[in-house]
């Protein structure tokens, strides 16, 4: 707990939330995030046309009043198809982070409250996949599971996964060090019951700064993997899948990829903005202000 | 120290076995039959499919195939890539210099932006020079890499016709002909480290900042410039360097869609290309050695850390 | 601002180099691969892309001219003794690539290693021989164990290619990494997925047909990139462009385009016998296969995706190859009977479907058309985009309903039908057996007379394609060659394979 934050007499996370709201850059992060995931949302109701109808007459036409981000290869519309991809990208990256998490910090706590052994098992686990380049690993994963948009967000979670192993291991044995958690322990409580108690509040403040960050790589993750075809299936629209197509026509019709790519561009930049926001504010040692 | 490196090397080499074991049972998990690809049209006659699976062993148990691909890798034999045979570590060698190049490259484009981008935007802070540097390293990392690659491939190669848009040229063959081949490459793949080194660089900059010698040397009315430059920055590369190491290796590993959109014939187009073929040897030689390479990279630098930070020698 | 340095620094570059790279070469041609070639054996080599390679290392018995004829290539001349027995007389005055002479006993050793080496795909489409006798230093004879009507033109492809037995027998199962034939070029080297180098060989035996010294094969799998690479003068020729890519390459007056339709089919395989993915009305119920072809509409399909440029089909031949029925059409698209049909079988409309589709853009844009059409008769068309590996072995297990698959074809018909219809057919993924169709197809075979042979063939496709439905034809693709209009003498054969021969650069 900062010196600051006690003198100033204010809880850390009103000051927290204080500092992140005086944060420009991160605030408007926040805003774009808040519409694409409300597009995202609200998809069905706001798209201009139905994102898989299809028409032959009207196949890649250049952006218009009627179509603002024009048609595609199959005369769907492309502003609806982005709308709906954000469905795809915003999930993907939400939900394998959350399973990254999910999977990565329970097993962390472990390795750092669990014991020698098995802290030597699980950190060396870790970082063997560490040391497999991320998107190797989630293409082997997405190949394995077959290609489909959920498979890809299991395969981006598992490959997340050893980051927030590390993360949550070393909250735990900084936190095992400290008096009060030797005082649980002598008093006899379970090591999961230290790690749930004890440790897991400490490490929220971090955990939320990295899943921030490791959203705007999932969601980069699965536009690569649906641009090589693992992840979301045609018909449907993903951001990623939406480039792939877009590649055989990027010069007679660029509309196609400059407008998916500049939504996948627009979101990951606002997680990365929000995600620099809140360890900012955060941040005990950074005391300006 | 020496004994700090022994028990850094106990922990490679656990590491590398289980990585090979992961890897080797990813393997048998991924659907696709590598004989049937190999048996191609007479992939109907279950003789040629027995011969082939005989002849790659694929017919043993699995832990007959682990053991001896761990033999023969610990006798310095990777194998033999089942598409071309070729023999693993000739393949490995032969696209090293290339991944080294382009990793090399795309690591000087990062340092050179990313470390004046991140005092700068330090000293500067939450002014607008502040913002707008912070902007533009957040666009290296926001941009998704196959898509600046291939709106650099159409304005240079397809519409101004400056730069050759795919292929490589190897550097002791023809110098500027490597250098335009790489440089697109080496430029998407640099934006991504230039913001991460800016963001380390910035970050440990305002950690310097406010450091008491800083606020010393202020103090004593030396020049803003000064306390800057020789104070602040030095301390605050330390991080960046170890950070830069690390970066470094992952340059060498994984540079998967950028090779494969301008066809570098790097490592991550090798083991690219091995995984959907289900060249099983060349999938296990090509992550071994990129793994090797980094835990190699790591290890230094941690000891690059604690060459410049001796107080953690103790630790 | 940074961004802005930097790309400056980058247009400087490649200003300067555009200013080193003036000079045009005349020597050496650059051809742009779509994937990176296999082994460079001929016995063990497997890829389409590989052959493109052989066109320039090694020569073969015989080769196939424009109007798909039989032409002499290594062999002069051959005459058929009886029906099974085959007299071939060589070329004089040959020589392979490390010097020695090309004779009798070398073509003998070469078929007798395509023949019996382990792991060899040439195995199948030679395996009607039964023994060969060197008569003379420049004749053989090969005697084959039934008749053939097939047999010559697999001489025309790598089963009639021909190699160095000195360098065969050293190298063993390694002669791939340096082979050693009796073409216009020799190997130089290769570096995986980068590049394929080869050179004049100048005791070539057809030596003035070559007028290029250096050939690079660059496997270059992206189609824009490769266009990219052609265009900006990188490449001289690219294997194929894609066919939306053709207007772009048409106004360009730096480049020429040289179209020619392929041997091969774009189709749908249906699971009609293999496993349980077969027991469904698709499966089991021809009508239901009826309906759905009848949904589809392959002029449109042609239209929306390849610019209208392939041409539509109901067979497995094109109609440049002697054994095309002309009379055998594809059926107009038609919604009402296809939903009659439907009716009729039973099915409760709208009827899942799952149709496995290779993982390429374009083949997926087929699949979102045909999806799309299939709709308004009552198929609810689920599309399982897989990758090439999983897909292969998802085939050959039965692990699909439908499946969307290409062939790029052979010279003579059997090799486009036999083995896909034919009950015991490797590539007969569904499992399809009818006794009187594989009657047909082996009475084909052997019948020397080719109007007697088409016949036969049209017999079956009423039995096969008409009454049981087990397979869907779509359409001839093109092979589209773009060059630089400084080259000059190429021949767009329809078996895709760039020649060499005649091909010279200003």
């Amino acid at each position: 707990m900062s010196v600051a934050a006690i003198e100033s007499g204010e809880s850390p996370g009103r000051r927290a939330l204080r500092r992140f709201a005086q944060h420009k850059l991160a605030m408007f992060g926040l805003v774009i995030v808040v519409i694409f995931v409300a597009a995202a949302a609200l998809a069905p109701w706001i798209a201009p046309f139905d994102p898989l109808e299809t028409s032959w007459s009207r196949l890649r036409q250049p952006p218009s009043w009627a179509h603002p981000f024009g048609t595609d290869e199959n005369g769907r519309d492309v502003l609806s198809r982005v709308l709906h991809g954000a469905r795809a990208s915003m999930m993907a990256g939400v939900i394998a982070v959350g399973g990254a998490v999910v999977i990565g910090v329970p097993i962390g706590l472990l390795a750092g409250l669990g014991g020698k052994w098995m802290d030597m098992v699980i950190s060396r686990v870790a970082d063997a996949m560490l040391s497999i380049p991320f998107l190797i690993l989630a293409i082997a994963l997405a190949a394995f599971l077959g290609p489909a948009l959920e498979n890809a967000m299991l395969a981006i979670a598992i490959s997340a996964s050893p980051i927030f192993v590390r993360l949550a291991r070393g909250m735990a044995l900084d936190a095992r060090n400290t008096d009060w958690v030797e005082a649980a322990r002598a008093m006899g409580n379970p090591p999961w019951r230290i790690g749930l108690v004890h440790v897991l509040p400490n490490i929220l403040p971090p955990l939320l700064v990295q899943a921030t960050l490791a959203i705007a790589e999932a969601i980069i993750a699965e536009a690569s993997l649906s641009f090589l075809g693992l992840g979301q299936q045609p018909p449907n629209p993903s951001w990623g899948s939406m480039l792939n197509s877009a590649q055989r026509f990027i010069e007679s019709a660029p509309w196609l990829a400059i407008f998916p790519g500049l939504a996948i561009f627009l979101v990951v930049l606002a997680f990365n903005l929000v995600g620099d926001g809140l360890r900012d504010a955060l941040d005990p040692r950074s005391q300006k202000r | 120290m020496w004994l700090w490196l022994l028990r850094r090397l106990g922990q490679v080499i656990p590491t590398l076995l289980i990585l090979s074991v992961l890897v080797f049972g990813l393997q048998q998990l991924m659907p696709g039959d590598p004989a049937l690809i190999l048996a191609g049209e007479e992939r109907g006659d279950a003789q040629v499919l027995a011969q082939i699976r005989a002849e790659l062993m694929l017919d043993r148990p699995l832990a007959e195939q682990y053991l001896h691909w761990l033999w023969r890798v610990l006798h310095g034999d990777f194998g033999f890539s089942w598409r071309i045979r070729m023999p693993v570590g000739e393949l490995i060698l032969t696209k090293l210099p290339v991944t080294f190049q382009l990793a090399a490259m795309s690591f000087i484009i990062g340092v050179v932006i990313g470390v004046p981008c991140g005092v700068l935007s330090a000293v500067w802070r939450d002014r607008p020079a502040d913002w707008a540097i912070n902007g533009v390293a957040l666009f290296g990392i926001s941009m998704p890499n196959f898509w600046l690659g291939i709106m650099m491939i159409l304005l240079f190669s397809v519409q101004l016709g400056w730069l050759p848009p795919s292929g490589y040229v190897p550097l002791w063959e023809d110098p500027l002909m490597s250098l335009e081949t790489t440089i697109m490459p080496a430029f998407v793949l640099g934006t991504g480290v230039a913001s991460v080194l800016m963001r380390h660089t910035r970050a440990a900059m305002l950690g310097a900042l406010s450091q008491d010698y800083v606020r010393t040397a202020r103090a004593k009315g030396l020049s803003e410039t000064l306390v800057v430059g020789k104070h602040a920055l030095r301390n605050a590369l330390i991080p960046v360097v170890t950070l830069g190491t690390i970066e470094f290796g992952r340059l060498l590993a994984g540079a998967v869609l950028t090779e494969q959109i301008f066809s570098i014939p790097g490592f991550g187009k090798l083991v690219v290309d091995a995984v959907f073929n289900r060249d099983y040897p060349v999938v296990q030689g090509v992550v071994m050695a990129t793994a090797l390479i980094f835990v190699t990279l790591s290890l230094i630098a941690d000891m690059l850390y604690m060459a410049i930070n001796p107080r953690l020698r103790t630790a | 601002m940074i961004r802005r340095i930097l790309l400056t620094a980058c247009a400087a570059i490649g200003l300067s180099a555009g200013i080193a790279q003036a000079q045009p070469n005349t020597q050496n041609l650059r051809i742009g691969l779509r994937e990176d070639p296999d082994i460079l054996d001929p016995t063990l080599a497997r890829t389409f892309v590989g052959r493109i390679v052989f066109a320039s290392l090694c020569d073969k018995l015989f080769d196939i001219n424009e109007r798909l004829e039989i032409v002499p290539q290594l062999a002069t001349s051959y005459s058929w003794e009886d029906p099974r027995t085959l007299l071939i007389t060589l070329r004089e005055g040959v020589r392979f690539h490390d010097g020695d002479v090309m004779d009798a006993e070398a073509v003998r050793y070469s078929l007798n290693r395509h023949l019996t080496m382990q792991g060899s795909f040439r195995r199948s489409e030679i395996n009607t021989m039964e023994s060969m006798e060197v008569v003379s230093p420049l004749q053989l004879r090969i005697r084959l164990s039934a008749p053939s009507a097939p047999f010559l033109s697999q001489l025309t492809d790598r089963a009639g290619m021909v190699v160095s037995p000195r360098a065969a027998e050293a190298a063993g199962r390694n002669f791939g990494n340096r082979p050693v034939c009796a073409g216009p070029f020799r190997f130089v080297e290769r570096v995986a997925q980068d590049r394929i180098v080869v050179e004049r060989f100048p005791e070539y035996w057809n030596a003035g047909a070559i007028h290029v010294n250096r050939i690079t094969y660059l496997p270059i799998p992206d189609s824009t990139v490769r266009l990219a690479n052609l265009q900006s003068g990188a490449l001289e020729m690219v294997q194929t462009i894609d066919p939306d890519d053709v207007p772009a390459v048409r106004r360009n007056n730096r480049l020429r385009i040289s179209i020619s339709d392929e041997l091969g089919y774009q189709g749908i395989t249906i699971n009609t016998g293999n496993g349980a993915r077969a027991q469904t009305p698709m499966g089991q119920n021809p009508r239901v296969r009826e309906a759905f072809e009848l949904a589809i509409d392959r002029d449109a399909v042609n239209r929306v995706v390849y610019e209208g440029m392939f041409a539509p089909t109901a067979q497995p031949v094109p109609p440049a190859n002697p054994m095309h029925i002309r009379d055998f059409r594809p059926e107009a698209r038609n919604v009402e009977r296809a939903r009659a049909l439907l009716r009729e079988a039973g099915v409760t409309t709208p009827l899942r479907v799952e149709m496995t589709v290779p993982n390429n853009p374009d083949l997926r844009q087929v699949g979102e058309v045909i999806q799309a059409m299939v709709r308004e008769a009552g198929f609810e068309l689920r599309l399982n985009a897989t990758e090439f590996a999983t897909s292969l072995q998802a085939a050959t297990r039965g692990e699909f309903e439908l499946y969307l698959v290409a062939w790029s074809g052979r010279v003579d018909m059997d090799g486009n039908f036999w083995a896909f219809t034919h009950s015991r057919g490797a590539q007969n993924d569904g499992r399809y057996a009818n006794p009187e169709v594989d009657r047909l197809l082996d009475a084909a075979r052997i019948e020397p007379n080719a109007d007697a042979r088409r016949a036969l063939y049209a017999q079956a496709y009423q039995i096969a394609f008409r009454q049981d439905r087990h397979r869907i034809y779509l359409w001839h693709r093109k092979n589209i060659v773009a060059h630089t209009a400084r080259l000059s003498g190429f021949v767009n054969v329809a078996d895709g394979l760039i020649r060499p021969q005649g091909i010279r650069l200003q």
